[in-house]
Order: structure tokens, then sequence, then C-alpha cells
């Protein structure tokens, strides 16, 4: 079965039959083509699908697209502004917080949930707050010193 | 006026040059290309270890509606594999299966839902037969071949003997053994293994984009799989979200996927779950290693022997070359004048392994610096004063002929030992804290080709048209370790251009030019000379356009980058106008830059597999590793890292600390907690919660130190950054715990459990100072 959903994605009112059972991340990635957000497991355990909802860090592989009526659904082609990178994609490219750059949707993702809601976290904040993502590349050095960075970028009147 | 000068990039902090792709979305991966129309793939896996073939019946999920191909191994008698001396793997099973997850049929529907049904439908007759899990059961004297041209299950035996190491050990003042074990481990890269393969029936032409490390190996074996010629083959490798080696051969994924499309006559995804990228394997393969070390009161190794045994899975893969590189490996680091190997490659009905970052050297290494620890130790020596007593003294040969002209050790150990405090803080450290410290070093690209064809090793081409632009060509996988950047760098230092008048197209058959992938370390080293040599062609052509423009010697030209001009007092030529006056001889300009190794770095012939381990440029790297261990959870915890990394010259060194953190920190999971573990053949941790890796929460600052020996061979100077760290922390570790708690670990993942029982067994056995696991 299908049903009728109204909700806001990337900023864009949409209205759309979607079935019962479609994963939010297959609908994000095989129905809206919106590919930049990632499969990188088999259910929960990377954090490559991390998207925005309501401006809260969510798994989009455990979600049904059913779930999103009257919601706001953010995914990493809405960040930036003008054709800019946001605070959060300067700190990942300037600090190198991205190598192979498959995690790193979720990553920014996650990062820019953390900076909506406490725009000075602590190392500490931070290691929380990407604490189910995983990335294999970068051995995480250079993603907390990115996050930082988009931190100061943010004080600086980016936004995240 | 401003003056002009040439740009210059080489050592700078430079982000990477697809970096802006990759944090906003738009990078495209393998599974991201979604045409309407595509066909879903799916793979019919063995569920036996070991297995005669009676039949594959596939006619009741041949009607379902929807399924457009079914291939069996019928479809398909061509073997595969990396190695020319080593092609045996089938694509899909024919007549006996042997691991769990084998490739058995695949199927291509309109859509996942009805592929996945069609599995379901697919019967499957076998004769099962015994299973070897563990290479001990393998080598049985009563076992079966699980390859026929393979008695005894042995797919490699390595013996070698130089100098004479029994009379080492008469001299030596402490002989010590240790016996080591090394669990299996996996890449697990983020991306799951991918393949889109479309077939134009009406051309007879195939296009598969891959996530591989080697397009030019998929090529070859796209070719020979689907026996067709190379011409009417296009290989596309888009963004890749790392490979770490499990990509640095043609894995199934692509095969099948091209066998799906041509039956079905069209375009077919076929994208492996995260369970099945495991299963596809490739990884480091349990290795099993007794070493004796031979010992002077200074710290002088006399003598070494070294017995090593790999569990390989169930196919060749890299195999050969795994054990040979385990063995010659021990050389290049230290001065070694007695050494024996003995290496055992055995077939087992697992998954096959392959070649895992750092590829052959990381156990061995473990267990090296893990004994050399133990002996120092021993004899009261410091494990740096150790370490400095067998220095090489470059250029130099090996005894095994490898060929060593930079050598930047000293300078990793002194970095090392300054920055951690080791001297003021070493046997200083509150109950259960400690420092451990250990070496590795690795290859910047093997020197012999594992497609030996007598091609230069690495071509870059660069074109310059009408607008300026200058567009460089490479074959040169960019998987993420930033080979695109290093290229593109490279060109602009030799041009004193910006960045960003370059711009980089790799990766796709139909216009690069061919490159042997992204493996072994190689890229930096020679396809970045390659560019440097394009990129000096291409200037002497401007340099020649501007002195006919200026009616000047070529000699007297000066080149700003952005300008040319004959001498200070000339107003010269910007680069636009050069390239215009350029451009009247030949039309649009490419040029072509070329490298080839030196054929003393081939390695020797003092024994079969000598060749293995040559290399232009080693690596080094000296780490010390600090933790803490909680006595009551046998938790260990990595409090700081700090490593130096002899990458002979960073030309970014952003991305080389990158590289080195990345490298550590893969080392701390294998050595803490990863580990591909089977229950009766079956993969039991192939998901990313059982197959633990580090989080952001485990995970220890790493601070690099960067060491530049500069080679003379290298690209300005400069060899590796991306394996030669991995295996130093694994026996720094252990080392470190060895510190804090007095308990030797000679067998990975150092987990809770095992350090806890140790800690236990100690209590009980009411012993201060007792041994370790093992």
């Amino acid at each position: 079965m299908a049903r009728i959903l109204q909700f806001t994605l990337n900023g864009r009112a949409r209205t759309e039959a979607v079935p019962d059972n479609l994963l939010l991340l297959d609908y994000l990635r095989e129905v809206v083509g919106l590919t930049g957000t990632k499969t990188g497991c088999d259910g929960g355990e990377c954090g490559a699908c991390t998207v925005l909802f309501d401006d809260k860090p969510l798994l989009s592989c455990l979600t049904l697209a059913a779930s999103i009526e009257g919601r706001r659904i953010d995914t990493i082609e809405s960040l930036g502004r003008d054709g800019h990178l946001s605070a959060v994609q300067r700190g990942f490219h300037e600090k190198l917080g991205s190598q192979c750059g498959y995690c790193t949707p979720g990553y920014i993702m996650a990062s820019a949930g953390l900076l909506r809601r406490n725009t000075n976290p602590s190392e500490a904040d931070i290691r929380e707050a990407l604490g189910s993502n995983i990335c294999r590349c970068t051995g995480y050095v250079k993603i907390i010193e990115a996050v930082k960075h988009a931190a100061s970028l943010c004080a600086a009147g980016l936004t995240p | 006026m401003n003056e002009i000068a040439p740009a210059h990039n080489i050592g700078g902090y430079v982000p990477m040059v697809d970096g802006p792709e990759k944090v906003s979305g738009r990078a495209k991966y393998t599974a991201d290309f979604i045409v309407p129309g595509m066909l879903a793939g799916r793979i019919f896996r063995s569920p036996y270890s070991h297995a005669e073939i009676l039949e594959v019946d596939v006619s009741d999920a041949a009607k379902l509606p929807g399924v457009k191909a079914i291939v069996t191994g019928a479809d398909c008698d061509k073997a595969f594999g990396v190695l020319p001396v080593a092609r045996t793997e089938h694509v899909l099973a024919r007549d006996r299966v042997r691991y769990r997850g084998e490739p058995i049929a695949a199927i291509a529907a309109l859509d996942d839902a009805t592929a996945k049904e069609a599995l379901r439908r697919i019967k499957l007759k076998v004769r099962e037969l015994p299973a070897y899990h563990t290479a001990r059961q393998a080598m049985a004297p009563d076992a079966i071949a699980l390859h026929d041209h393979r008695p005894h299950n042995l797919e490699r035996d390595v013996l070698f003997e130089l100098g004479d190491v029994e009379a080492a050990f008469a001299a030596a003042d402490l002989v010590r053994e240790g016996a080591y074990n090394c669990a299996e481990v996996c890449q697990n890269q983020m991306e799951m293994h991918a393949a889109i393969a479309d077939y134009d029936a009406v051309r007879d032409r195939m296009t598969v984009h891959a996530s591989t490390q080697v397009p030019y190996y998929v090529h070859l074996m796209l070719a020979q799989i689907l026996d067709m010629d190379m011409s009417r083959i296009r290989v596309i490798k888009p963004h890749v979200g790392g490979g770490f080696g499990c990509r640095t051969e043609t894995l199934n994924v692509e095969l099948i996927a091209a066998l799906l499309a041509r039956k079905a006559g069209g375009c077919v995804r076929l994208v492996v779950n995260r369970e099945e990228t495991f299963i596809t394997h490739r990884g480091r393969p349990e290795t099993d290693i007794r070493l004796k070390i031979g010992m002077r009161k200074d710290g002088r190794i006399t003598g070494v022997e070294c017995d090593c045994i790999q569990r390989g899975g169930a196919h060749s893969g890299y195999g050969i070359v795994t054990i040979l590189y385990a063995g010659s490996m021990l050389y290049a680091i230290y001065a070694l004048d007695n050494v024996k190997y003995v290496g055992k490659r055995v077939l087992t009905n697992t998954p096959p392994c392959g070649a895992f970052r750092g590829h052959g050297t990381v156990d061995i290494r473990f267990a090296f610096e893990s004994l050399l620890d133990d002996t120092a130790r021993a004899l009261g020596l410091d494990p740096f004063a150790v370490r400095r007593a067998n220095l090489l003294q470059a250029p130099t040969f090996t005894q095994n002929d490898l060929m060593v002209n930079s050598y930047g050790l000293p300078e990793c150990l002194d970095w090392v030992e300054r920055e951690s405090g080791w001297t003021a803080r070493k046997g200083k450290l509150p109950r259960g804290k400690g420092l451990g410290m250990a070496c590795s070093h690795y290859i910047s690209g093997a020197s012999k080709p594992v497609n030996w064809t007598g091609e230069p090793h690495a071509t870059v081409k660069l074109k310059l048209d009408f607008d300026g632009s200058i567009v460089l060509l490479t074959g040169a996988a960019e998987i993420g370790q930033g080979s695109s950047t290093v290229l593109v760098q490279s060109v602009a230092e030799v041009l004193g251009l910006d960045l960003s008048r370059i711009r980089i197209v790799s990766g796709d058959s139909e216009v690069v030019p061919k490159d042997n992938g992204s493996y072994s370390s190689r890229v930096t080293f020679m396809v970045g000379n390659a560019a440097i040599e394009a990129a000096q062609n291409l200037k002497a052509i401007l340099i020649a356009a501007a002195a006919r423009k200026l009616e000047a010697k070529p000699d007297e030209i000066e080149c700003l980058g952005e300008l040319y001009r004959a001498g200070a007092q000339d107003k010269g030529l910007t680069f636009n106008e050069v390239v215009t006056e350029a451009l009247k001889d030949t039309g649009t300009i490419t040029v072509t830059g070329n490298y080839s190794t030196l054929p003393q770095s081939h390695g020797g012939k003092k024994y079969r597999g000598a060749a293995i381990g040559g290399t232009m440029g080693y690596s080094y790297s000296a780490q010390v590793v600090e933790v803490t261990v909680d006595e009551e959870t046998g938790v260990v915890t990595v409090d700081k890292v700090w490593v130096a990394h002899d990458c002979g010259r960073a030309l970014n060194r952003l991305t080389v600390e990158g590289q080195v953190q990345g490298s550590v920190w893969m080392g701390m999971g294998q050595a803490m907690s990863e580990e591909a573990a089977y229950h009766d053949g079956l993969m039991v941790t192939a998901n990313m919660l059982d197959y633990r890796v580090p989080t952001i929460q485990d995970s220890p600052p790493i601070e690099v130190g960067i060491v530049e020996s500069i080679d003379p061979h290298g690209p300005f100077g400069a060899k590796e950054a991306g394996e030669g760290s991995l295996a130093a922390f694994l026996p720094a570790l252990t080392n470190a715990i060895a510190d804090a708690t007095g308990l030797r670990f000679n067998d990975l993942p150092v987990t809770p459990d095992r350090v806890f029982a140790a800690i236990e067994k100690r209590a009980r056995d009411g012993k201060a100072n007792g041994g370790g696991n093992s």
C-alpha cells in the first residue's frame, strides 16, 4: 500500500505517494535521486545515511519514508548558500575531514545537527555527536579538527 | 606593480582538488549512477563451505515474470585472477564450491524485489566435501585438495636462507623465540562493492562502472571472462569509497554484472550489501608466525629465523605475492646479515584473502618488533637503542638485493623519542600506564608490475588548448588517498601555475592513458614522476613558443607561471599569449610523460620470488604509543600516538598527515578489536557491529611528524605516505601494554577479554611477572 504524504525536503514542500514499506534512504536515493545520502551497511551500523529530521540527525536507513509526514527533512544537498559551501562543508574540505568521501555526507549532516543546537561544542560534544558514524579513512583526528573549524566559521557568521 | 612569481604548492597544506564534490554530495560513486530502466542484479551464493555441485536448477526462477537474465557457471568457463600464474578462480562456481558465500548464480530482474524472489527459487544439489577452515586442517596429510593443481593445499611455499643463521645464533649473547597469531582482518571500506554494466548489443560493446582501485586489471579480466576483444570494453572508475587493498584485483562483482548485462542485453546495476562485501573479502589472512632473533649485548641483531603460515582462503588471489612480501620485507628496515624464512600460503575453505594495506608486511612486523622489544628488555637495553644499533647506511643494497636510496628512520626515531618525552617518562608512569615504541616500512610501488608488458610503469598526458586550461589525463585511480590532488600539484609546480589552471580526468579507459592502478603505494612515486615529465615537456613547448614570439633564445626565457619573459626588463607574454603562439604549430597540444623504474630496483635472484619487495623507495615510520590499562576490566585505552613518517618529501602536508593518521588508526583496529571470525565456515562478523571498527569515542589523538629524507628518485624527492605507518602501531601497542602491565600479548586482537584473562591468570599463578597469553 502507498499513502499520500506532505513534507518539506531540502526547503521545498512536497506531496507524494509513498509505499508503506519504503525506507527513507531508498526514497531519497532511488525515487528522488538525491544520491548524496549514502548506503554503507545493512542497517543502522555506520551512519553514512544520516539526514536531518526537524534539525535532528536521523538514520534514514532505519526510517520508513511514511514517517516523515509533516516533517522537515534536510539532506547533504541542502547545505550551502548561493552555491558556496556551508561552515561544516568548508570545515571538512579545508581540514581534510573527508578522504574517500563516502561517509562524509553522514558526518556533515550529523555535525550540522550538532552545530544547529550547539554553536560552541567541546571536543567531548563532538565525539559524542559523531559516535555512531564510522569513517574508515581518517582515524577521526581531522574530522574533529573539521568540526572545530566549522564551529569557528559559524562564530564568524556562516551557517552550519 | 606586484612582482610576478611562479606559484608554488609543494610542501603546503593543500585541500583535495575533488573535495568540494565530496562535501556537497555531488561526488558520484558507482551505486549512484541510477538510470531509468536499469536492471537490478543479485547473486546466489553457496551455503556450503566445500561441496561438489551436482545441479544448479534455475528453471523456476526463470519463470518468474520480470526476470531478464540468469547466469551460472555454465555461462562462463574462463577463470580469472590477478596474478598471471594463478588465474584459477571462476566468476560463478563450476563443479565445486570452496567457501560459504561463493557465487554460484546471478539474476538480473526488473526490480530488486523480483531478483530477490528469483534467488529463492534457485535449487542447488550438491555432494558435500570435507571442509578445512584453518590452515592446520587444510595441511593435514589426509586432507583433500581444494584445487587439483595444488596438492596438500599449499598455494606456495617459500624457503630462503641468506648468510648462516645457525652460526649467527651461536655468536649471539641471547637468542629468543616467540609465537604469534594475528587474526584475519577486513578492509571494511565504507562503500560496498558495486558495478554497473551496460551492454550495447548493436555494437557489441561493454561499458562497466566499477568501484575499483585497478580499472586496467578490471579491463583485462572483463575481456578474458567475456571473451571479448579489449577494444570493445570501456571501464569507468567513478569516485570510490575507499579500498585499502580489497579492490586491487578484479572482483567477481564487476564480472558478474557484465555477464548479466550481456545476457540481458542491457544495463545491470549490481550493488552487494555489507555482508556480501565482507564475504567478497580480500582481507589480510590469519597468520601464524614463529620467530627467533639472536642479539649481541650491544643490541646488534646477529640472525633471524622466521616461519610464517597464512590462511589464504579458497582461491589464489594475491596469495603468492603476500607470502613472498612477508619474507622479503624482513629486510630493508634494519641491517640483517643472516636470515632464514619459511613461508606457507595455504588454501582453505574460507573467503579468499588479498592485499590489505601494508600488504604482507604487517603481521611479520608485529612479530619482529615485539620480539625485538622482548629481547632488548632481557638484555637491559632501551628499545630505541636496539633499533639504533641495527640501522642501515643508505644508499645500500640489502642482503636480498633490495635497493635503499633514502633512509629517514634515524630521524623518525629521534622525533618520536623527543616528542613523546620518552627518556623522561619511560618507566616513571603511574601504575596501569605504559609507553611502547616500534618501527615499520613500506614500498613506494612494486618495481615490477604484476602484468609485465614492457611499457613504462606510468604514463600521463597533458592537453593544452585554446582556452589556456590544462587537462591532466591519467588512469591513476583516485580512491580517496589524494592521488588526483598530488598529480595536479606536481604539474602546477613544474609550470609555476595555480592549481585552478589544471583539470584532471582520471579513470575512464575511453579517455585516459592506461595505468596499473592504485596499489602498493605506487601512484605518487610512479605517476607523480610521469606527471612531472609531462609538465616539463609542456613547459619546453611553451618556452620555445615564447622565445619565437619574443625573438629570443629559449634559454633566455624566464617562466614565471602566468608570465613568460626574456629578461627582467621585458614586459613579456601572458600565459594565454604564449598558448596562442604555441598552438600555431600544431593546434591542440598534447604531451606525454612517462616513468619507469630502474632495473637495479627490481630485486634479486637469490631465491625464487626475490623480485617481490623491490621498489624505488622505502618509506619509514617510528611510533610511540601511550596506553592506560584498566586491570579491573581489561580495557586498554590508547591515550596518544606519536608517529614520524619518512615520506621523502611531503608534497602535501595535509594529505600526508591524513594518510599517516589513517594508517595508524587502521593498525589500531587490527591490534585491538577487529577480527573476521567464522563459525563452520560462515563469517559471523560480516557486519559493522560485530566486526569492531574503533569509533571516534575509542580513537586517540595522533600527532604526526613528517621526516623528509629527499629521495634521489622520488617526485620532488617524495616517497609513499599511505601504508608504511600502519604496521608499527601493532607492536608499539603490545609493547606499551607490556610496559604497563608486564604482560606480553602475542595474539591479536588484544581484546579486553584477553587482557582480563591474562591478568586473572597471573593473579592465580601468583607471579608478579608471568607470561602473557601465549
